[in-house]
Order: structure tokens, then sequence, then C-alpha cells
């Protein structure tokens, strides 16, 4: 297996983007990536493109190829396959773009993340976020996403003794670190007051503590570790990265307060990298909503089980603190366009290792990591990337 | 959902139809094919036998849900909960008749079989099962007319207890 890294970025805008189609944005950010990897399209073998929900929000399937054609490349003939995982379909994506540069079957190849929520209304477009859950045995009874997440927040409360402000105070982060990022969703402050006090969506969790719906699309482009410097003068390596399965429905599980996909995908992640939860310094992780992002913490090794609350109260994991976490400003603040979340977190974290990430930058960070999740964790995928000294 | 999607998991959802595994022992609902717990998972297969649950459960987590699933908006605000059952499987559904504020972790219930929502007026409408507070849930005061009071409560005595 080859060594694989990151060359090239590209990133929309998220947001509720009225003016602009699903193929624009996802060939915006993939153009994006080609230019900054400074990749001629000849040199491309393929494409992996993370996507949740096409079919239904656009009645457009069969997107990978769609994306090439307009971006230009169809007459290239690639290979282009759509990849899906609920929430986490953008980094199964980079996965298997991964997969395919190390194992030497393509040298150069782009994987993006794309999804257009505002082109359905709201309702719709909520629906679509419970299809991530088993839709025969909890959809249909009355489950929500966000009331099975729900469901896990207020089991971690009985067990730990998580309190409401530990819950809103990833949210009051994630928004203070949006506000300096210029493609965020949501560039406002918010207060743990306004957190707490927002309308409930599933108690014990409000408005605020749900991540939006948006528009929006990342790429990034890989190739192999050993040419990575004639295309960037800082190259980040994928140290590691690996995808982990659980239970489809969150009744089957043995212990709700734990998502053991992350666990598992984590633990294997660090091994592959011969390095431990200490020495990271960035990381994003899947926040959906305020519960995901404390059972994250704990999953991958970050804090004790039961304790990212008081952790996070702590300050630890601010811009300032030991582990800097979500500062793109997460799925909260940043956005949650499903397919394209992956992805961006790979993107986020590939701007903080090359120093690029301006009055959001983490100082020194060498070794981050990205998480994402789909639904309630019936599948986590982990990346580690670090800077190439 | 297409009628037949619906009626062919009926034995299931009106009856709480589960499979037990006649190797360990383990029950599940819904039934499954193949014993995820056994060592040797596939001796499992084909000595899956149907097993009935009781309906009794013990609630082990619950939410007030107030942005409803399609087809529950009229039902909304509604409590959810996840109920252990005394055979081992934990299922997903509404607790109902009661006071949101009355169910709390521990809240013991009992299937019912009620009707779960309706696709639109003219579509199919879906029956299964539902949570009642049980017997010994009931030994407390009757509901009076506050039944269909704000659920503000049952958040505010969360955070107490936590």
């Amino acid at each position: 297996m080859r060594e694989v890294a990151v060359l090239g970025i590209g990133q929309t805008k998220f947001g509720e983007l009225w003016d602009r189609s699903f193929r624009e944005i996802g060939i915006e950010a993939g153009l994006e990536a080609l230019v900054d990897a400074k990749l001629s399209s000849a040199d491309l073998g393929a494409l992996y493109l993370g996507n949740m929900a096409s079919g239904t929000l656009l009645d457009q399937e069969h997107i990978a190829p769609l994306i090439l054609d307009y971006a230009g490349l169809a007459g290239r003939h690639l290979p282009a396959m759509r990849v899906e995982g609920g929430g986490a379909s953008g980094a199964l994506a980079l996965h298997q773009g991964y997969l395919a540069v190390a194992s030497g079957l393509y040298d150069f190849v782009v994987v993006g993340g794309a999804e257009k929520l505002t082109d359905v209304p709201d309702s719709a477009a909520a629906g679509i976020t419970s299809s991530a859950a088993d839709h025969e045995w909890e959809v249909v009874f009355g489950a929500t996403l966000p009331g099975l997440w729900a469901l896990i927040a207020r089991r971690h409360m009985h067990l730990f003794g998580t309190t409401r402000e530990d819950l809103a105070r990833v949210a009051v982060h994630d928004h203070e670190m949006g506000s300096r990022n210029p493609n965020a969703h949501y560039r406002n402050r918010i207060s743990l007051e306004q957190v707490v006090g927002a309308s409930p969506v599933a108690e014990p969790l409000g408005m605020l503590d749900c991540a939006p719906l948006s528009d929006g699309a990342a790429a990034v482009v890989l190739g192999p570790l050993d040419v990575a410097r004639r295309h960037t003068d800082t190259p980040i390596r994928i140290a590691a990265s690996q995808v982990a399965t659980d239970t489809m429905a969150l009744q089957h599980r043995d212990d709700l307060t734990t998502l053991a996909s992350t666990v598992v995908a984590g633990r294997r992640a660090f091994e592959q990298a011969r390095r431990a939860p200490k020495d990271v310094r960035v990381a994003e992780i899947h926040d959906a909503y305020t519960i995901s992002a404390l059972l994250a913490l704990e999953d991958l090794g970050f804090a004790e089980k039961g304790r990212a609350g008081p952790d996070f109260a702590s300050g630890r994991f601010g811009l300032r603190g030991d582990l800097t976490v979500n500062p793109s400003g997460g799925l909260k603040a940043q956005g949650r366009p499903f397919g394209a979340v992956g992805v961006a977190q790979v993107v986020e974290i590939v701007r903080q290792l090359r120093g690029e990430a301006k009055d959001r930058q983490v100082p020194g960070a060498t070794l981050g990591l990205a998480h994402d999740v789909g639904g309630t964790g019936a599948t986590s995928v982990v990346h580690l990337l670090e800077r190439v000294p | 959902m297409s009628i037949a999607r619906f009626w062919r998991e009926t034995p299931r959802r009106y009856n709480l139809g589960g499979s037990k595994c006649t190797s360990c022992g383990t029950v599940y609902f819904p039934p499954r094919a193949v014993c995820p717990v056994c060592t040797h998972h596939r001796q499992s297969i084909e000595k899956m036998v149907p097993f009935q649950l009781s309906g009794e459960g013990t609630v082990l987590s619950f939410t007030v849900v107030h942005d409803a699933a399609e087809g529950f908006e009229m039902q909304a605000p509604y409590v959810l909960a996840l109920v252990k059952t005394p055979e081992g499987p934990v299922l997903t559904g509404q607790v109902v008749d009661v006071r949101p504020e009355e169910v709390g972790i521990g809240f013991k219930v009992r299937a019912t079989f009620r009707k779960l929502r309706e696709e639109g007026r003219a579509g199919v409408i879906h029956y299964g099962y539902k949570f009642a507070p049980s017997e010994e849930s009931t030994a407390a005061p009757p509901l009076g007319p506050a039944a269909a009071g704000p659920p503000t409560e049952a958040a505010a005595r969360d955070r107490a207890t936590s």
C-alpha cells in the first residue's frame, strides 16, 4: 500500500444557496481542489462523490458522471461513482478515494461531497434526515433523528449527571468558531441562555442544539505522497482512514451512551497511524446534535466516559485549549450539507495543518482528526491527517 | 409507503412477534434470521423460532418530540421512548395515555394496539404498538383535565435529577 497525501482542497460557502444548483456547487468545489493541487484534469484517475439523498431531494440519481460531465470532463470517460452512508457519505467517499490511490490503481483522484437541501421544503429535508435511522422499527413508530439523539442525551444525563448547559456549551463554542469562518452557514455568536431557551425539538434538545439544513460542496485531490511535493509545498499525509459500523437501530445497542462504531473506527485509526489521542491538536467531530459532540469526544478517547460535558466547560476544547474541536464551526455552525460534511471536515483539517486558517488557526497543529457519523452511529468514519515535516 | 410494505410486517407490529435463538436462548425483536450473539453465528441459521413478547416493559430513556415525524404532526408534542422488555429486546415507541411529565426512566409500561399514522385522507392507515402506563404505574392519581398540558416539566425534572 502506498502512502497517500491530500494535494488540493476546495469548498463552497455553506448555507442557503438559493441561486446555485447542485451541479454548480459540486463543480465549483472540485475545480477549486484541482487548481489548488496544480493538477491537470488529464492526470485525473477517478471521481468519488459523497452524497446522501440526491434522488429524494432532486429526483436525480446517477450524479457522479453528471458532475464530471458539467465540469467538462465527459470526454475523458473517467470512472466515477457516488458513495452513500447517510450523514457519513462524504467521509466514506474519502475512504474509497484513499483506497484507490493507496492500492496503486489510480494515481490522482478527486473526492467530492455535495448536497442541495434547500430545493425542497424544510419538512421534506427534515424527513430525509430521519431516513438515516431504521425506517421500519424507529421512524414508523414516531422517531426522528433528533428524537433518537435526544434519547441518547437523556440517558447520558441520567447516568453521568450531564446537564442541559453541558449540551448547550457545544453550540455556543461552534458558533464562536463559525463567526471566524467565511464559509460558515451561521456566523453569529450565541449565548448559553439562547441555546437553553430555544424552542424544543426533542427534549432535552432544542432548536439551537441541532445543526441546520445547508447546501454546500467540498472536494479534495488525493495522490501518492512520494510525488506530492510537485503539487504542493505542504503535503498532508493521510495517516489513517478507518470505517466501522454498528446496529442500524438505537434499540439494538447494549450501551446507549456510546457509539461503538466510533470507538472501533477511532481505535483502528490510532493503531494504523501509531499515534494516540493525546497527539491530536485539532479535531473536526460529528456534532449534528450537541450530544453527538460529547459522545464523540468520549468515544474517540479525548475525554473519559461521562466527562466530556465538564471538560468542555473547562475550556479544554477551545481555540487555546489542548485539543481544539471544530474550528470550522462544525456541523452546527459551518453547516450540514450531509454528503459534503465529511469532506469539508478534512478540508478544514488540511487548512489547519497547512497554517492557512487565519483567525481560527490552531497554533502548532501537526496532527488532526476528522470524525463523521451516519444516523445514530450505524456508520462512523475516522481520518487522521498529518503535516509532512 | 406501499400497502404490501406495511402489511408484511403486521405480525410484528400488531402482535409483537419476535424470534428466539434455540442455540443460546436470546430473544429478538423484530425477528432475526441469524443470531448475532452465538459464537458461531452461522450455526443459528434455521434455528431461530417465533417468539411472542408479553408487551410488558420499562422506560430506558425518553424524549418529548415537538418537531414530529412525518405523519405524526397532529400528535405533537408526544413522548417517544426506548422500552426494555423483560424478555430482553428494547423497542422504540410512543408512550401515550399519560402526562409527559409523569414519564421517567424506570416508568412501567405495557404495549397497546393503536393507530400510528395515516398517509393523508386517502392513504393507508398504519397500526401498531404504542405504550401506555402499566397497572403498576396507574396506581398513581388518575389523569385530570391537565392531561394535554405542556410537557416542559419533564425537562426540568430531568435536570433536577441529573
